[in-house]
């Protein structure tokens, strides 16, 4: 009754265009808005931001990064954990050599680099696809991670192996390191997150966008039509893997704040991450958040939520009673929507539209 | 698109026409079978051509090396008086011949209106830099190719499918939609692989009108493979005959229509 798009008429194309062209919904994203940059800081508490929030924002960058790839374009990678591994390790080493630049900046500088890395990776996707593919983006995963370990220059000699983030400051805050605020942090990787949304929504709506689409659906006429497959496929794989190398530089400098880097970003972390592209939807912007949230988030709060509801349960019984249940609920969605969340959410939008009738 | 006034379809006058697409020799073969052997004919500005012939015949074989997925072992194939070696399909687009497909190869996954827009892709120049942020000539030139599109669209009259995915559409529609993406291309030969299989004749009507108001109004060239002997005899200038990947017979509908070969070939010969 109230989301309703009767009397909002479009007379230009623009308008038409317009990535939310109805107007409740332009209200839904001000208020989400509002409440991600008002509502969680008021809020939530340390926990909930440091182990809720910047996992989410994390991954969700990370899931959209893999779905451009995945989803869009339609060729799987499980070498995402190691491309966001190259980022986390070219941000080190870029923090080392110029401690001066921001560090926004060369967060964002990183993320070039692992574009680089996978564009090398992705140059065997002109001739093989699905499995195929995925095997061989798993070499990239193997042999990246085994250079994490194994090239001490990489973590500039340190006998532990791990990166150690020093502090970097944004007009005077401490950004990164041990005395950076979790506030901080959030609202770091919150404007991140938005602005790389924004650049990945207006590629995908636009020329890239549709022939990334096209390569994945029929990638013959895709051709016909003066699309270059190579140069499609090796795009995809830049930008794909500069939102992974992002995501990863946050992960390391504004989430765990070091540590054993090359652990982190293991096969476990690339599963993972495909499984949020898929339960959350492929070729979906916001089911990259849907599956973020559904698989980084719910065990979270699932392992810390049913002792706080009462619940009586040890950390290590919850910690086995999450897992069955993510992997329970992840097939019941699998087999009730294969579409993911994205999918659901479509179909919900449009009941909402046609209640309180049938249709 | 420029709409010059062309000649009635099925007048004979257009013999004397420049030629488009020449095929002179061609042979293809895959491995030891031959696809087409020693085929020459060609293509001129403006007419209706249409390849006709029996199940593998080559026919589709043909149109495969015309837009560049094949490479003829032996032959050339030129193409507005330029010949061509090592020819790529998205260079033949860029070339300007468009083509749909046999059994439709639309973007399944993308609305009506993606599908077409995919078609003008060529035509829009704007960086990635610019399309990462839409707007100022990202948009402009978005809108730009989206009011031709939605000219397309009004052409083709599949206005109340804009939105939806084709995947869903009934078949008529969906081999419609993929014309209009060919269409989107401003192309200057039109390959159409059986246009209009598996339709019912309410759909073949609409379907053979388009061609003609695509070859009428926008002067667009067109070769069509297709079965229906009906459809072809009205709507082509002229017809080449393939038979087991050679030419059996090359003129006007009715001069094919009479030739013993051809006769023979469709009904068959006692031996």
């Amino acid at each position: 009754m109230f989301y309703r798009e009767a009397g909002q008429f479009k007379s230009t194309y623009a308008a038409d265009m317009a990535v939310f062209p109805i107007r409740q919904d332009r209200i839904g994203l001000a208020i989400i808005l509002l409440i991600a940059f008002i509502g969680i800081p008021l809020i939530g508490n340390d926990f909930f931001i440091t182990s809720v929030m910047i996992p989410f924002l994390v991954f969700s960058l990370a899931a959209i990064g893999l779905n451009i790839l995945t989803g869009y374009t339609g060729l799987i990678s499980l070498g995402t954990a190691a491309f966001m591994g190259v980022g986390a390790y070219a941000c080190y080493k870029l923090t080392t050599a110029f401690p001066g630049v921001n560090i926004i900046v060369l967060i964002l500088v990183s993320g070039l680099f692992s574009a680089a890395i996978g564009v090398l990776f992705g140059l065997p996707s002109l001739r093989i696809k699905g499995f195929y593919l995925a095997v061989a983006t798993l070499a990239a995963q193997f042999f990246l991670q085994w250079a994490f370990v194994r090239v001490p220059w990489l973590f500039n000699y340190n006998a532990s192996g791990a990166i150690e983030v020093p502090q970097r400051l944004l007009f005077g805050i401490p950004v990164t390191g041990a005395s950076a605020s979790p506030e901080t942090r959030y609202f770091v990787c919150l404007c991140l997150v938005i602005v790389m949304t924004w650049f990945a929504s207006n590629l995908v709506h636009g020329k890239i966008g549709r022939s990334w689409m096209a390569v994945r659906d029929m990638d013959i006429a895709a051709e016909l039509m003066g699309i270059k497959l190579l140069n499609a496929k090796l795009l995809a794989f830049a930008v794909s893997s500069f939102y992974a190398g992002v995501a990863g530089a946050m992960m390391i400098f504004l989430w765990y704040g070091g540590g054993e880097a090359a652990d982190v970003f293991n096969i476990r972390l690339s599963f993972n991450i495909l499984f949020m592209v898929i339960i959350g939807g492929l070729g979906s912007l916001i089911g990259s958040f849907f599956g973020a949230a559904f698989i980084a988030s719910l065990p979270t709060i699932m392992k810390f939520g049913l002792p706080a509801l009462g619940v009586p349960m040890s950390g290590a019984t919850a910690e086995h009673v999450t897992f069955m249940l993510v992997g329970a609920l992840i097939i019941i969605f699998l087999i009730v929507e294969p579409h993911g969340l994205a999918r659901l959410w479509q179909i919900g939008k449009q009941k909402l539209r046609t209640w309180p009738f049938p249709y | 698109m420029n709409a010059e006034p062309m000649n009635v379809s099925g007048s004979p006058l257009r013999d004397e026409g420049e030629v488009l697409l020449a095929v002179q020799n061609v042979s293809l073969r895959f491995g030891g079978v031959k696809a087409i052997t020693d085929v020459s004919f060609d293509i001129r500005k403006g007419e209706v051509r249409a390849i006709i012939g029996p199940n593998g015949a080559g026919k589709t074989s043909m149109l495969n090396c015309i837009n560049g997925f094949y490479q003829p072992q032996e032959g050339q194939i030129s193409f507005k008086g330029q010949r061509r070696d090592r020819m790529k399909p998205h260079r033949a687009a860029a070339a300007g011949i468009a083509r749909t497909f046999q059994n439709v190869a639309l973007f399944k996954g993308m609305s009506t209106l993606d599908n077409i827009m995919t078609g003008r892709t060529l035509k829009m120049k704007r960086g990635f830099f610019w399309q990462a942020l839409r707007h100022g000539p990202a948009m402009t030139e978005e809108i730009e190719h989206r009011r031709v599109v939605e000219d397309i669209i009004d052409f083709l009259q599949i206005e109340h499918i804009r939105k939806l995915p084709v995947g869903k559409l009934p078949y008529g529609l969906q081999k419609r939609v993929e014309l209009g993406r060919a269409l989107a291309m401003e192309p200057e030969l039109l390959l159409l692989d059986e246009p209009m299989a598996g339709m019912n004749l309410e759909e073949k009507e609409d379907m053979c009108r388009f061609i003609l108001d695509v070859n009428q109004q926008f002067g667009t060239t067109i070769a069509l493979i297709e079965h229906d002997m009906g459809v072809v005899m009205d709507l082509s200038d002229r017809v080449v005959v393939l038979e087991y990947g050679r030419k059996i017979a090359d003129g006007t509908p009715s001069e094919v229509k009479a030739d013993q070969k051809v006769i023979d070939a469709y009904l068959g010969v006692a031996h």
